[in-house]
């Protein structure tokens, strides 16, 4: 549905970055599984948006809208850049409320000038129009984790069902989760270490929640797991994830997320392991 | 020791245990010859409950490997209840649960084995404890009620989740009547509510009390009794006695039975009657005399004085009989387990007028009589 139309032609000159979409969810949901900072970056490219939030410089979420998930988009640079605040954002996104009637739908508008201008939401729903103004900031350079595909030592893919509530058991008493991942049993392992004791929970190679398994020798990693346990939020929404791990032990991890029109986007989480195990070098 | 429970029973435990975990903060698991029991009881020990599981609710059990003791251990109630925390996903996703206590590995280990193959191993560090066993005798209750666990869960159900105590008595036309407690203080600075339900007597299978008997006793535990038998569909006895003596509560069926004995009010007036008579409880400490048989010193409002009662047995012939203690909270129970530390734990209600339940111990034989519990958990403090 157009959004005040008139005023927007006339000023979508002006604009360096123009994206309106009939369902705002479609794109504050992929927002939300990267929300656990206050900050974020965006990037927007003729493809799409990219929004990155990092935290302690160990680990950083990614989350890819892609310019179809919009109904328009248009992007007038090479590539626009800042940096908002993210909380503020999803709070505008869910302005007229964050469970809406079903059948309903919020539109938005979105558009940014450049450089040290405010970026402007107009909210649609059911006739009432909100036009918010967030200050965006001058933008900081996002760390480079130099995860290459050439580099990754095993790779798994699950349905997210699968680790849902193994992420939500998770001993949090524990300071790490530990990552076996192994040719041979117990070929995929989460293992804390917690006051109480310790818990491993361990995946067959091949059933039907493992979707592929490639893993040529064992690798057996730790990660901080107060950095890993946000990625909770993008795994809840993910039908289905990508676990990486690279010779230094980096992980990655990519979710698969659908959209309410069945349209998918990515969210990945990239962690560096807290230390090392000397078993497991090459 | 080791066990294996499959299917629809491995709900069945993980029940037990989230109602167990309404009264105490540790979970003594003991494997006997006629079953696997699991224990508890509350800080300020006026609540104790117990569950045993027999042989054959298990797919296989082995109470201790040949030519070893019964070995039995203490842990801690949140970790045993973070495995079987959600009902559903035990019922969705748990085929079959393994529980293997042994000397060498100094854990117990609870292993999952779900859905997909995919399988879950804890690993709880555990404390030699020894047997928890409050001293309760049904045949000394001369009140008896049984009702089907629905009808006292519905019967609670109106009661505000935040009510403390609640009183059930015999009411006029031998109806069952139960009541919400007010405190004395409370009743004066605000208008509390009262709710009262009252179960006719058909609903009843057993109602063995005369009219204006009634006993004040903790909701809470009382719920988590409730709730685990209505989800196994089984009736629910009550054994009583005067108010201040401990009730029973148990369920039993051929696979499990389950007794919460639960501290009664003090009350002096029929708890029938009006509640607001302000007439206070008069301690009576002449009858803190360690001739005195048990039973007679639940007259005693004296908390400590009810702390007693590690007895130390070595060898297990005749350790089973209830130990009949005297009152002598001497230096030889303090040293044997911290758990025999005659002051209640601050920061729990210490409910004024409930009376602390009593507790026989009986000592592993091949545990030492001296000094404390040995921790088996690693020391964590490293130099590294």
């Amino acid at each position: 549905m157009p959004l005040l139309t008139q005023h927007v032609r006339d000023e979508n000159r002006q604009y360096c970055l123009v994206a309106s979409l009939d369902n705002v969810r479609n794109f504050s949901t992929v927002l939300k599984a990267i929300h656990f900072q206050e900050h974020a970056t965006c990037f927007a490219t003729k493809n799409g948006i990219k929004v990155t939030v990092e935290n302690a410089k160990c680990v950083q979420a990614n989350a890819f809208i892609q310019a179809e998930v919009f109904q328009e988009f248009r992007v007038e640079e090479e590539s626009v850049i800042f940096r908002i605040n993210l909380t503020i954002l999803l709070d505008c996104l869910s302005i007229f409320g964050s469970n809406p009637m079903p059948g309903t739908f919020t539109a938005l508008r979105m558009c940014y000038q450049g450089h040290g201008q405010p970026l402007m939401l107009f909210l649609e729903e059911g006739g009432v129009v909100t036009v918010c103004k967030i200050n965006t900031q001058e933008p900081v350079g996002t760390l480079d984790f130099d995860f290459c595909s050439t580099n990754v030592i095993s790779k798994i893919i699950l349905q997210s069902e699968g680790l849902r509530e193994a992420f939500s058991e998770l001993d949090m008493t524990s300071e790490i989760l530990q990552m076996t991942i192994s040719p041979d049993r117990p070929y995929f392992r989460l293992s804390t270490f917690g006051n109480a004791g310790s818990s491993h929970l361990d995946y067959p190679k091949d059933c039907d929640l493992m979707e592929s398994f490639h893993c040529n020798h064992t690798q057996v990693n730790r990660y901080k797991l107060s950095l890993l346990k946000p990625s909770t939020k993008a795994l809840v929404l993910s039908c289905k994830v990508s676990i990486r791990t690279d010779n230094r032990g980096f992980l990655s991890l990519q979710y698969m997320i659908k959209n309410e029109d069945g349209q998918i986007s990515f969210v990945d989480y990239y962690c560096c392991p807290d230390e090392d195990i000397p078993e497991s070098e090459s | 020791m080791k066990c294996v429970v499959t299917g629809s029973n491995v709900k069945v435990l993980g029940k037990a245990v989230h109602s167990l975990s309404r009264i105490g903060d540790e979970l003594y698991l003991e494997p006997l010859d006629d079953g696997l029991s699991l224990r508890t009881v509350n800080s300020s020990r006026s609540a104790y409950a117990c569950f045993l599981f027999a042989p054959l609710f298990f797919q296989q059990y082995q109470p201790s490997t040949p030519g070893q003791d019964l070995l039995r251990c203490k842990i801690l109630m949140k970790s045993f209840l973070s495995i079987f925390r959600s009902l559903a996903m035990l019922e969705k996703t748990v085929e079959k649960c393994c529980i293997s206590l042994n000397d060498r590995s100094s854990c117990l280990v609870v292993q999952l084995h779900c859905k997909y193959g995919v399988r879950k191993t804890h690993n709880l560090s555990f404390q030699d404890c020894e047997s928890l066993q409050a001293v309760f005798n049904l045949a000394s209750c001369p009140h008896v009620l049984r009702a089907p666990a629905r009808i006292l869960g519905e019967a609670v159900l109106p009661f505000p989740p935040a009510l403390a105590e609640v009183t059930l008595g015999i009411g006029r036309g031998r109806r069952v009547i139960l009541r919400s407690y007010q405190e004395e203080e409370a009743e004066s600075t605000s208008k509390a509510m009262v709710t009262e339900m009252s179960i006719g007597e058909e609903d009843f299978q057993q109602l063995q009390a005369p009219e204006g008997m009634g006993i004040t006793f903790c909701l809470k535990e009382f719920r988590g009794l409730l709730s685990f038998a209505e989800s196994a569909n089984l009736p629910v006895s009550i054994h009583f006695d005067a108010p201040g003596r401990p009730a029973i509560f148990s369920i039993e069926d051929s696979l499990l039975d389950g007794h919460f004995v639960l501290a009664t009010l003090l009350e002096l007036d029929p708890p029938t009657q009006d509640l607001s008579s302000s007439k206070h409880h008069q301690p009576m400490p002449q009858l803190q005399s360690h001739s005195t048989p048990y039973q007679d010193n639940f007259a005693n409002d004296d908390i400590d004085s009810y702390m007693i009662a590690m007895e130390t047995t070595v060898g297990s012939e005749g350790s089973r009989a209830l130990p009949s203690v005297s009152l002598m909270p001497g230096p030889h129970s303090e040293e044997e387990d911290n758990e025999a530390e005659p002051s209640p734990v601050p920061g729990t209600p210490p409910p004024k007028k409930f009376r602390s339940l009593f507790f026989g111990s009986i000592l592993a034989p091949t545990h030492s009589p001296q000094g404390p519990s040995p921790v088996l958990a690693e020391d964590s403090d490293g130099e590294g």
